[in-house]
């Protein structure tokens, strides 16, 4: 289980041949860029309001028509990509950064701090993170900062399950004897030599696990907690859309589509890594 | 088994006592009091207020007499709505809920362990593929984007189904219901489905199949019992995923449920009411923990000692 340079290019071999996984690559490669790109790609400002107009259906000037302030749609959902691509992504390094390193310490270290370690993470596997999370939201204010560190330390009780138990197979390998015998400090051996030894497993729980934070962040949009008008998010648009769903359900079904097209892709492609790197945890975590 | 019981029992009382103690404190940190927000209030009023909600004697005190209150089952006076506690709304929202909910896991069960079923008997064939489409469909759909949606098909364009009320009108709870558990349903089917093709590669299957047991049998009667693990070991966390969905799936419905009172507490800055929510909701999730970690040893006595450590959130 020490994938070295070879073995990364067979899982990447592999992953190409999984012609559902490469598909969602693509799309979330042109999806990033497009997000990257809004304020350049954008026919119209994300604000900008046309009372005048109100809300259109789908046309040439508004591909996804507009909304009841005679806002681009398009434009909304491009930058509500922003949004919740980027609480995807750093919330879930958030999640990998504090995973990483417990797992790492617990599974290395063993012993009594590893039961004191685990048991913490066990009973906060026990607590109901979203009705923190809603608490922390609500005491606190929405700020998208406080966002990403809530739904961070929701997600990295699991990567630090994954990351200790992978650790603990790798520390009596001799590898991590030969390291030590000459005489390599314990950081050194276990972020030059064990931590990137974990990366395969890790990687696959990195790539299931933004789809969920993508998730949680517009479950908690939606209910109004956290990106705040006149910011774009999914969620929030998605939330919009449901008011206004009978007289006009485009506002509804564009950012419906947005997310739903993102998270399949995502977990497509969260499946076929798994079967690229890993097939030993394949059926595991959902 | 009923040490194993008395010992989660045991390990149970922490966890609710860190979720009271982080609910009470996380609150009271919080900048600004709850009657901050509103129009500016007078000196004297601001103090009478206090003093009523027991804000004015000092922290620990404060603290403490929550602890005793929750021991009761008495989460004080609710700040929102005069002259009425905590407990009772609580006690009023519960049973939609909690009926919602357990509809809700019917559904989830019964859709998703059946197509598990279907595809592990025939895996990597047509059926199989499509139930595994439909589970990621499932799973990429979430409550807020299905509800709606089928309100707006089945509802609206089609008229079939109300959807609004609970309890109201014929065939209202048919939505909602669907609407919560679908994406179990979902998790459920993968999860059926990878427990039972695992234990069908074990040596007890090919025995079984060896003596000449049809393949119906082998699956139903050998390999369930050990197949099912997983789905049980979700199906813990999931009372938490149910009683977020239930936010959300009773604010698209309209359902007055705990779940909705929990969103308009949330917006209304209805801090006893918020905290109340936050640690009856938790006490409800440690115990859906705590039957299924019990559940789990029952289905594989060999958990006994490493209970606990069931998976999901």
């Amino acid at each position: 289980m020490s994938p070295g340079r070879g073995q990364w290019r067979d899982a990447w071999r592999r992953l190409r041949r999984h012609r559902p996984a490469m598909a969602a690559l693509v799309y979330l490669a042109v999806l990033g860029a497009a997000a990257l790109l809004a304020p350049h790609l954008a026919p119209y400002a994300y604000d900008a309001q046309d009372l005048a107009l109100g809300a259109t259906p789908p046309s040439a000037a508004h591909w996804f028509g507009t909304d009841v302030f005679g806002r681009d749609l398009f434009t909304r959902v491009l930058y509500g990509a922003r949004v919740s691509l980027l609480v995807g992504l750093v919330a879930t390094a958030v999640a990998l950064c504090i995973g990483v390193l417990w797992g790492t310490v617990a599974g290395y270290l063993g012993g009594r701090v590893d039961a004191v370690m685990m048991r913490i993470v066990d009973i906060l596997y026990g607590l109901p993170f979203i009705l923190f999370v809603i608490l922390l939201l609500v005491v606190f204010g929405r700020h998208l900062v406080l966002l990403f560190l809530a739904i961070g330390a929701v997600e990295w009780l699991t990567m630090a399950r994954i990351v200790r138990a992978q650790v603990m197979s790798l520390r009596h390998q001799e590898f991590v004897l030969a390291a030590r015998s000459m005489g390599f400090s314990t950081p050194r051996i276990l972020f030059r030599h064990i931590v990137p030894n974990t990366w395969g497993p890790v990687i696959v729980y990195t790539t299931l696990t933004i789809p969920n934070v993508i998730l949680l962040e517009s479950f908690l949009s939606f209910l109004g907690l956290g990106v705040q008008p006149p910011a774009a998010s999914w969620g929030l648009l998605i939330s919009h859309g449901v008011e206004s769903m009978e007289a006009y359900p485009w506002l509804l079904l564009f950012p419906a589509l947005a997310l739903f097209t993102t998270l399949l892709a995502l977990n497509t492609l969260g499946d076929g890594l798994r079967d690229a790197l890993d097939p030993k945890t394949a059926g595991d975590a959902p | 088994m009923l040490r194993f019981i008395a010992g989660r029992l045991l390990q149970a009382i922490p966890v609710l006592w860190v979720i009271v103690t982080l609910t009470f404190f996380l609150v009271r940190l919080a900048p600004g009091g709850p009657f901050d927000t509103e129009r500016a209030v007078s000196p004297e009023v601001r103090a009478a207020l206090e003093a009523h909600y027991g804000l004015d004697a000092p922290l620990w005190r404060q603290y403490l007499d929550y602890l005793a209150g929750v021991l009761r089952g008495d989460f004080g006076p609710s700040f929102k709505y005069a002259n009425r506690s905590v407990t009772e709304l609580i006690a009023a929202g519960f049973p939609v809920t909690a009926e919602l909910g357990l509809w809700a896991l019917s559904i989830a069960v019964l859709l998703g362990v059946g197509a598990g079923l279907i595809a592990a008997l025939r895996p990597r064939r047509w059926p199989d593929h499509l139930a595994m489409s439909a589970a990621m469909l499932g799973i990429c759909l979430p409550s807020f984007v299905l509800g709606p949606l089928l309100a707006l098909l089945f509802g609206i364009v089609l008229g079939w189904l109300p959807v609004s009320g609970w309890g109201l009108t014929p065939g209202d709870k048919i939505l909602p219901a669907l609407t919560l558990g679908a994406g179990y349903a979902a998790y459920l089917a993968r999860l059926t489905r990878g427990g039972l093709l695992e234990m069908l590669s074990q040596d007890f299957v090919r025995t079984a199949r060896a003596k000449g047991a049809g393949e119906l049998r082998v699956l139903l009667v050998h390999a369930l019992r050990g197949g099912l693990v997983p789905v049980v070991a979700f199906l813990g966390p999931a009372a938490a995923g149910l009683l977020a969905g239930s936010f959300v799936v009773e604010t698209v419905f309209q359902i007055p449920g705990l779940g909705r009172f929990f969103v308009q507490a949330a917006f209304n800055r209805d801090y006893t009411m918020v905290m109340g929510m936050t640690v009856f909701f938790s006490t409800l999730i440690v115990l859906f923990n705590l039957l299924a970690d019990i559940a789990l040893v029952w289905l594989d006595p060999r958990l006994r000692g490493a209970a606990g450590q069931g998976g999901g959130r």
